[in-house]
């Protein structure tokens, strides 16, 4: 598999990095060596072997539906970079909706958390 | 330009997501109450600090397979959580646990009634997923405002097959779907507060035609109502495109309650890459069936077959039957005051079930609607309206005392006995047969005229002798004795 530019930007994007263009010269290295270390696996021949999910053999690691372990607001909110005495604050995620031929479209790739939710 | 509706067919699919009503969250032990002060129920599982492990709430798997043994799915055995990776404020660690790509419950199918018809919407899934927090744009001029408490709540969602033709169908199946996990108590089915969320997939085809077209899928749907406005509306503009030889692209779009419109909130080609991979954190889980067998122990007599119990056995109507066991609650207090009624006077009449279904829908219902309250907000036990229900078998006291009066005493002290009320206000009906007699004698000897009309054939003056009647017993004498002395004495 080639490390080209567009991947690199498209892995930038996913991971929402920014890189300087001499950055990006030695990222594609080492991803490139990465993915050869990777590709060498795949010479074995896995044929009728189960994929490994998990690294231990346990199952049914389960609680019963108990109410405990919640922390106070203010140790929640206290390592926030942004707060105030209720909530933690981020940069305004939505934008107000411009018109656009007798329809509303949104700037936002999302207009509340539930479209997130697929 | 007029466009042929008809020449072409709506094809929806939904994706219901609903809340469990689990005390705590999937994968940690905050609560999972609504409408607490924000960022009140979080723990560092949830906030995602660094170190911390979830670990899997066992009741959130035991509602996903009893909605899923309800919908006739296959329980799949073997599961385990995979990371869908998407970055979002309110999502804190940065990825969804979901069972997304290997759900739970497999296939199944829900039954809907349509233009009297039955119709059976097949399910493609039913999956276990975490919620996420919440996102306030309004309370804060310059930020956005993130309250966690919601994030790590558990939900499932319930994916259906494109089965659905119309609004009016997706209205019946979200009905139905509502009804059947408040039946099962794992979600209290709430749309206004979103703990039962919709986003339909709508596409529309040529009649006739197999392919599915493309579709849009809409979201923001709040109401039952609003997602059949919603699909009628998104259904006519594809087809007013198809008529005009446009193409339809595919679109995640949202619609707007106030305008009754939708519109574009993201095209096909900003679609997320998500990444599924397996959760290294949480372990397997694997289902025995003896476990799965016993979740469907859990599983209450379902509306389907409890009307069929009512118009059968109780020789209810259908109507009164549906009204009766539209919620579960509301049906199992019906129960339980059948089974406190007594058993037939005489070997002619069967239980009084039909009086019972007539005070559930009448004098409860309404008390229930005017108190904005729920029916295990009520405050009578079955055993007492049972008990009024007797003494109007009796003959001891009428409909009208016992619903206008004695109902609305007896809610004032509820642990009063209903008969000992009616004594001490002396609404006791008077089946004292020498007193009734007494009384119509009276009433005779003061309408001698009267007697004579009705003797050569006025028969209905009957009435007005009973009104008497009852008129000087202050509305206590018994009705029925009443008539039987009348008619016994004048036609003799």
């Amino acid at each position: 598999m080639e490390v080209n530019d567009a991947l690199v930007d498209k892995l930038a994007q996913l991971a929402r990095l920014k890189f300087e263009a001499s950055e990006k010269e030695e990222i594609k290295n080492d991803l490139q060596k990465m993915i050869a270390f990777v590709e060498k696996l795949n010479e074995l021949d896995t044929t009728g072997v189960e994929p490994l999910l998990h690294m231990t053999d346990e199952v049914n690691v389960l609680r019963e539906d108990e109410v405990m372990g919640s922390i106070t607001r203010e140790s929640a909110l206290k390592n926030a970079p942004l707060h105030d005495e209720k909530f933690f604050k981020v940069p305004k995620v939505i934008k107000p909706p411009v018109p656009l031929k007798g329809e509303l479209k949104s700037e936002s790739s999302s207009v509340n958390s539930e479209q997130n939710l697929k | 330009m007029a466009v042929d509706f008809d020449a072409y067919e709506t094809v929806v699919g939904l994706e219901v997501h609903a809340q469990l009503l689990t005390q705590s969250k999937l994968f940690c032990g905050d609560s999972t109450a609504f409408g607490s002060e924000p960022n009140t129920q979080v723990s560092p599982i949830t906030l995602a600090h660094p170190g911390t492990l979830p670990k899997m709430n066992k009741k959130a798997i035991e509602f996903a397979i009893k909605m899923g043994l309800a919908c006739h799915c296959e329980i799949v055995k073997e599961n385990y959580f995979a990371r869908k990776n998407y970055f979002y404020p309110d999502l804190p660690k940065g990825y969804q646990l979901s069972q997304h790509t290997t759900p739970i419950c497999k296939g199944g199918y829900l039954t809907i009634k349509i233009n009297d018809q039955e119709k059976n919407i097949c399910l493609n899934r039913i999956h276990i997923e975490e919620d996420a927090g919440k996102s306030l744009h309004d309370v804060d001029p310059e930020y956005t405002s993130i309250d966690f408490n919601r994030a790590g709540v558990p939900l499932i969602e319930i994916v259906s097959e494109p089965d659905i033709r119309s609004g009016d169908e997706a209205s019946a199946y979200l009905t139905e779907l509502r009804k059947l996990v408040r039946y099962l108590e794992i979600c209290d089915g709430n749309m206004e507060e979103g703990s039962l969320r919709c986003d339909a997939n709508v596409s529309v085809r040529k009649r006739g035609e197999q392919k599915l077209g493309t579709k849009a899928e809409i979201k923001n749907l709040n109401s039952i109502r609003n997602v059949k406005r919603a699909i009628e509306f998104e259904s006519r503009r594809m087809m007013e495109m198809l008529a005009q030889g446009l193409e339809i692209t595919q679109q995640t779009r949202s619609f707007d309650a106030d305008s009754g419109t939708t519109f574009s909130i993201r095209d096909k080609e900003d679609a997320e890459d998500y990444r599924y991979f397996p959760d290294p954190d949480l372990t397997k889980f694997s289902l025995t069936d003896e476990f799965i067998e016993n979740i469907r122990k859990t599983i209450p007599v379902l509306q389907k077959e409890r009307i069929k119990k009512y118009t059968s056995e109780y020789q209810l109507s259908y109507y009164d039957a549906s009204l009766l066991t539209e919620e579960k609650k509301f049906s199992d207090y019906f129960e339980q005051m059948i089974n406190n009624l007594p058993p037939p006077l005489d070997g002619a009449r069967g239980r009084p079930f039909k009086p019972a279904a007539n005070w559930m829908l009448g004098p409860v219902r309404s008390w229930l609607n005017d108190n904005n309250l729920e029916i295990d907000e009520f405050p009578l036990a079955p055993t007492k309206i049972a008990g009024i229900i007797e003494l109007i078998e009796e003959g001891k006291l009428s409909f009208s005392v016992a619903s206008s009066k004695l109902f609305h005493e007896i809610i004032k002290s509820p642990k009063s006995d209903p008969g000992k009320i009616a004594e001490q206000k002396n609404w006791m009906q008077d089946s004292d047969t020498d007193h009734i007699e007494n009384l119509i004698d009276q009433v005779l000897n003061k309408f001698p005229e009267k007697v004579k009309e009705y003797k050569k054939g006025k028969k209905g003056l009957i009435g007005l002798f009973v009104g008497e009647v009852m008129k000087l017993s202050k509305g206590k004498a018994d009705p029925k004795i009443t008539n039987d002395i009348l008619s016994e004495k004048l036609n003799s």
